[in-house]
């Protein structure tokens, strides 16, 4: 697993208060993690956070597994 | 109009965590002061508070965890962690959980606090200065906003009935469960879970009543002894936090059941000064007229009241005509009254004092036990009134009353008396 991956899964169990080993490429962050509208907002700026970019709002409307958010981070982070 | 009871109990304190560790220290005489260590006090005039003793839950202290999930307390400032806290203690101490969807819709939340999320928003504020506007949390408004107590308490436990929430500064407890009684006195609900919240020790709230001189400055090497209500070297309140919450229940309702009950709620009472922002009026009329109202409410005659658990922030001015309102009320039955002010012990828990101190006058009610005014070594002035100087002590109560001041002018007060 990549750096990428290893940091956006800390945070997403950090966040929403889940287990490690449920937090696969392709959970999706409000069906499978128990996220709610606005647990994905905060997501999206603890990425933004830790990765020192900015995700606009219509790119964190795509964001919505964590695959999705390894992958913008991977072609988008510095 | 249906009769209102009390039917659990749940406290957080600066005495402890829980009804019985708050009150067992009460009692014994015990103080919650002491100074803050949780940020910079050495440029504010007042250094001091009493602050809720955290832990891992056991020996009375406060452990978050227990009461609400760590991902959640991130997104709420601490009144509401306390409201949740008090809030679950009282509605297992009266054994309500309402099921049915009928049961659900007839179970309401009234819970207030003064200021609500004012650490948060302080905190937000220095975000947006220093970061800009993406980096503020969309958790920042529902986790700062005064009724979020009551809605995280209404989640928590399927409560569909009336989602109300109290905000009248230093009288917020006392309206809250005042103005839930009524709820269920006209039928609007049957339980309503109500008290108030407060977390105010921060930088900002500290600075800020500290500049309207209304918190104590000379003690702030010695904390235990600051709050010394009725005293002549009293200066100023000390700053408290936490949440005082009661299950109010119909009567039949409680007595179908088999609820153990605590007391009735047969007065409430309230009024407004219309002379000063943060000073009561010079000639106390104001609470005076709010006991009246609240004893014309219970139909009792005053002689019946056997303990007064007074309003007693420990100010200068304050203290000195509440006395003289209850004087005055009393008339010749002051002789025989006890009033005491528990936040000589607790401090002052701004909208949760009001429910806290009728939880006070509940437990004296139940135990036959009058706790005391710490620190009064030396009564400012003289009155045939018993202040209970620093040790509690035994007397049965069968009626109590509660009295709630607030800056704006705003008064309330409770009586609470035995179910025989």
């Amino acid at each position: 697993m990549s750096d990428v991956a290893d940091r956006v899964k800390k945070i997403v169990v950090e966040h929403l208060g889940v287990e490690a080993d449920k937090v696969v490429e392709n959970a999706n962050f409000i069906d499978d993690l128990g996220a709610d509208s606005l647990d994905t907002v905060e997501l999206v700026m603890a990425f933004e956070e830790e990765f020192n970019v900015e995700i606009p709002d219509d790119a964190a409307e795509t964001i919505v597994t964590v695959g999705d958010a390894i992958r913008f981070l991977e072609k988008n982070a510095a | 109009m249906r009769r209102v009871v009390v039917t659990g109990l749940g406290m957080v304190t600066p005495l402890g965590s829980g009804v019985d560790a708050t009150w067992s220290r009460l009692v014994e005489g015990q103080s919650g002061a002491g100074r803050i260590t949780d940020f910079q006090v050495d440029d504010l005039a007042c250094q001091i508070a009493c602050q809720i003793p955290r832990g891992d839950g056991t020996d009375g202290t406060f452990n978050a965890d227990e009461w609400m999930e760590p991902k959640e307390q991130r997104k709420v400032d601490p009144f509401i962690v306390y409201a949740m806290a008090a809030s679950t203690m009282a509605l297992r101490d009266s054994g309500w959980e309402p099921k049915t969807y009928e049961e659900q819709c007839a179970t309401g939340v009234l819970i207030g606090s003064g200021i609500g999320g004012i650490g948060g928003i302080y905190e937000a504020s220095a975000t947006l200065i220093e970061r800009g506007p993406r980096r503020i949390s969309p958790f920042f408004i529902p986790g700062r906003l005064i009724n979020l107590a009551g809605g995280y308490v209404s989640i928590e436990h399927g409560l569909k009935g009336p989602n109300h929430a109290v905000v009248t500064a230093c009288s917020t407890g006392s309206h809250a469960i005042g103005d839930a009684a009524r709820l269920i006195a006209l039928g609007d609900a049957d339980v309503m879970v109500a008290g108030g919240a407060e977390s105010p020790i921060n930088r900002l709230s500290i600075a800020g009543f500290a500049a309207c001189r209304a918190l104590s400055t000379n003690f702030n090497d010695d904390p235990t002894r600051a709050s010394r209500p009725y005293d002549k070297d009293r200066d100023g309140f000390v700053m408290g936090e936490g949440a005082g919450i009661v299950v109010l229940e119909e009567y039949e309702h409680a007595k179908a059941r088999g609820a153990k009950i605590y007391a009735e709620v047969i007065g409430y009472g309230l009024s407004g000064d219309a002379y000063h922002i943060t000073s009561p009026s010079e000639d106390g009329d104001g609470a005076y007229r709010c006991m009246a109202a609240a004893l014309k409410r219970a139909a009792i005659d005053v002689s019946e009241i056997d303990y007064v658990n007074a309003h007693g922030t420990s100010t200068p001015l304050g203290d000195e005509l509440e006395l003289k309102a209850v004087e005055r009320i009393m008339g010749n039955a002051a002789g025989k009254l006890s009033m005491s002010s528990t936040k000589s012990a607790i401090g002052h828990l701004l909208g949760a004092a009001g429910a806290a101190e009728a939880i006070f006058s509940i437990l004296a009610i139940r135990d036959g036990i009058i706790p005391p005014t710490i620190n009064l070594d030396n009564p400012s002035v003289e009155t045939a009134i018993d202040l209970v100087p620093k040790q509690a002590k035994r007397k049965e109560v069968n009626v109590a009353l509660s009295n709630s001041f607030g800056f704006g002018g705003t008064n309330a007060s409770l009586i609470l008396r035995r179910v025989s």
